[in-house]
């Protein structure tokens, strides 16, 4: 039994189209579908009806954890491990911890920034079938690409050929799984 | 306008730009002589996949030769004592601390235009961030050095940081240089950060690029970095939300940085540094310096690489802008700085400022006051914003200025503070300065490298500005 595809790619040449295609690939009701653009599209995310990014939330937690990473720190050494007395101040101060405090939930908020990013693109990951299409290296230049997962319940590899034909898409390929 | 009056007018107004119909006015275009997509990868990776050129291995040669100075200072000083930089009583903190506050604020005009200007939607920054945001990593480096050989035992440099330690004692939390190793080791991380997050699109076409070419080490290197991005507009919406948050943050830091730079002066009971005007005098200071540095840098590089169409005059008017404005702010501080002594009726406050101004040090407060408070204001008028080589003469005077305005801080207060018995006078070393001349070497290696080995520009981005990159280009609504 011959392989099943991981799905079609169609090629689009200018913003406009790519994006009146999204509009319409989104319309027709596809979920297992990607665009593959040189540049982020100002509002393409809405014309392809995606949710809205939820690394924000690692973000969150990233922050939260430096914040108390700081103020415990803090109180562990200079006011329980080894009490130091520095100039008769208290040991512990929420005050003078904030500075550093400060500095730590900018740093593990980055950290998670970018660990959350990493994670919910896959990146580090560095193969996918997309790559093997042989110009996909115009994706990251001045080409714009519309993908349809074989995975997709609605794909059908006749129909969804003739459907990407119908919405401007040209040299529809099959990509190898 | 009373408000009766307004009422009255509104309706009338409308009529009136119907009327009139106002000219709409195009904005200046941030890609000029409408370059495709195409052209902009083909220009940025160019550079990186064309031959190393001769007055580039010339330069790197130059470069590799002043930063030797600093690595035999330094090596001198390790091997010597930190005495050979000729601090003594009163003057313990001397050029290595003037040099720290420079570098540290060279490297804030990179974080604002990558990060403020991203929230403020300035999309100009685009042709230059990747670029200054480089500098503000390579300036960071070259500050780190200072502090780090400063603490005279520099195998002992880690105590700096809360690591457990045979002495079982802890950092002290309560003083201000604890925050700044907070602060400063934070602001490189974060910045590293930033730029890589930024650069991982570019990498991925300089990977397929070389890919193509059938140049497969290479285009493993740059494949590993892009940790396989393929443009994916799912993935772009994630990313964009990601530098979106890090430019939110990174606001907030680059302001907090300065300000706990500050913190290291203003703490203290040293006439002339225990005012609160420190912080934000110190974080427009450092922008102001910053961007003097960009200009340095980006002005050689848009000729050497002819980039006219990717930095446009409308960049270089933006930045001289920023500098005019950040440097009146510094001078508004000196003038205020100056006010605030003779009202506080502090006599030690009143006498530092005298000082500064007609005491031995005047020489330099005078040029930090020329180059600092006059230098700018020539960028009020539009034909030396337009004659690139003035500018780049000016941006020149913005630095050193700069860096005498941190020489007179640290060395007039230290020189002059209660006790006469205790007055003095800092002459820098031969160590010193070899050690300070050695650091540009030091950034310019760093520089250099940049631009041979990574995408100088943001590509990505900038084909974003373009108009064809709007997908309603044409039928505007609103």
């Amino acid at each position: 039994m011959p392989e099943q595809p991981y799905g079609l790619i169609a090629t689009f040449e200018t913003t406009a189209e790519l994006y009146h295609a999204a509009e319409k690939v989104r319309d027709a009701g596809y979920r297992q579908w990607d665009c593959i653009t040189p540049f982020p599209i100002h509002g393409l995310d809405k014309a392809m009806g995606a949710r809205r990014s939820i690394v924000p939330r690692f973000s969150l937690t990233g922050g939260i954890t430096g914040f108390c990473t700081g103020m415990s720190l803090i109180w562990y050494t200079d006011a329980y491990d080894y009490r130091l007395t520095v100039g008769g101040k208290p040991f512990f101060s929420p005050l003078f911890a904030f500075p550093v405090s400060y500095e730590l939930t900018i740093l593990f908020t980055a950290f998670a920034t970018i660990g959350g990013m990493f994670f919910v693109n896959g990146l580090t990951k560095l193969y996918h079938p997309v790559l093997k299409y042989e110009n996909i290296r115009r994706g990251l230049d001045d080409l714009f690409f519309v993908v349809i997962e074989s995975a997709d319940p609605r794909y059908s590899p006749t129909g969804t050929r003739e459907f990407l034909g119908k919405i401007g898409g040209r040299d529809i390929s099959e990509l190898e799984a | 306008m009373s408000s009766a009056e307004n009422a009255v007018t509104a309706p009338s107004t409308a009529a009136v730009l119907r009327e009139v119909r106002p000219a709409s006015l195009p904005r200046p275009a941030l890609v000029e002589n409408n370059r495709s997509f195409s052209w902009i990868s083909d220009k940025i990776c160019g550079i990186v996949e064309g031959e190393t050129p001769s007055w580039w291995w010339w330069c790197f040669g130059v470069a590799c030769f002043i930063a030797s100075f600093t690595v035999a200072g330094l090596t001198y000083l390790v091997a010597t004592g930190i005495g050979v930089w000729g601090h003594r009583s009163p003057i313990n903190w001397g050029w290595p601390i003037v040099n720290f506050v420079f570098w540290i604020g060279i490297g804030h005009a990179g974080t604002l235009i990558s990060a403020i200007l991203c929230l403020l939607r300035q999309k100009w920054r685009t042709s230059i961030n990747r670029a200054a945001e480089a500098m503000t990593i390579f300036a960071v480096v070259c500050a780190g050095i200072f502090p780090v050989f400063h603490v005279g035992r520099v195998w002992y440099a880690w105590f700096l940081f809360p690591l457990p330690n045979s002495n079982y004692i802890w950092q002290n939390f309560r003083s201000p240089l604890e925050w700044d190793v907070f602060a400063v080791s934070t602001y490189g991380t974060v910045s590293v950060l930033f730029w890589y997050v930024g650069m991982i699109p570019d990498l991925a076409t300089l990977r397929d690029r070389f890919a193509a070419a059938g140049r497969v080490m290479r285009a493993r290197i740059y494949g590993f970095f892009a940790m396989g991005w393929r443009g994916s507009a799912r993935a772009w919406s994630n990313y964009e939300m990601a530098y979106l948050i890090l430019a939110g943050i990174s606001t907030p830091l680059v302001l907090s940085v300065h300000t706990i730079v500050s913190f290291d002066f203003a703490v203290s009971l040293i006439p002339g540094w225990h005012t609160t005007i420190f912080p934000p005098y110190f974080v427009a200071g450092a922008i102001f310096s910053g961007f003097g540095m960009v200009l340095t840098l980006m002005l050689p590089l848009r000729a050497v690489y002819k980039l006219e169409d990717l930095i446009t005059q409308y960049h270089i008017d933006c930045m001289c802008k920023i500098t005019l404005a950040t440097g009146s702010m510094v001078g508004y501080a000196y003038a205020m700085e100056f006010f605030i002594a003779w009202y506080s009726a502090n006599p030690y406050e009143g006498f530092t400022f005298i000082n500064r101004a007609f005491g031995p040090y005047a020489w330099a407060y005078w040029i930090m006051i020329s180059c600092n408070v006059i230098t700018p204001q020539l960028f009020w008028f539009k034909a030396v914003r337009r004659n690139t080589t003035l500018v780049w003469v000016l941006s020149l005077f913005v630095n050193l200025g700069m860096w005498f305005e941190r020489f007179v801080i640290i060395c007039t207060s230290l020189t002059r503070d209660f006790l006469p018995s205790s007055w003095g006078y800092l002459s820098p070393t031969v160590v010193d300065i070899f050690t300070f001349f050695g650091t540009f070497g030091v950034f310019s290696v760093l520089f250099l490298l940049f631009i041979r080995f990574l995408p100088l520009m943001a590509a990505a981005e900038l084909k974003a500005v373009t108009p064809q990159a709007d997908p309603h280009a044409g039928h505007h609504h609103g």
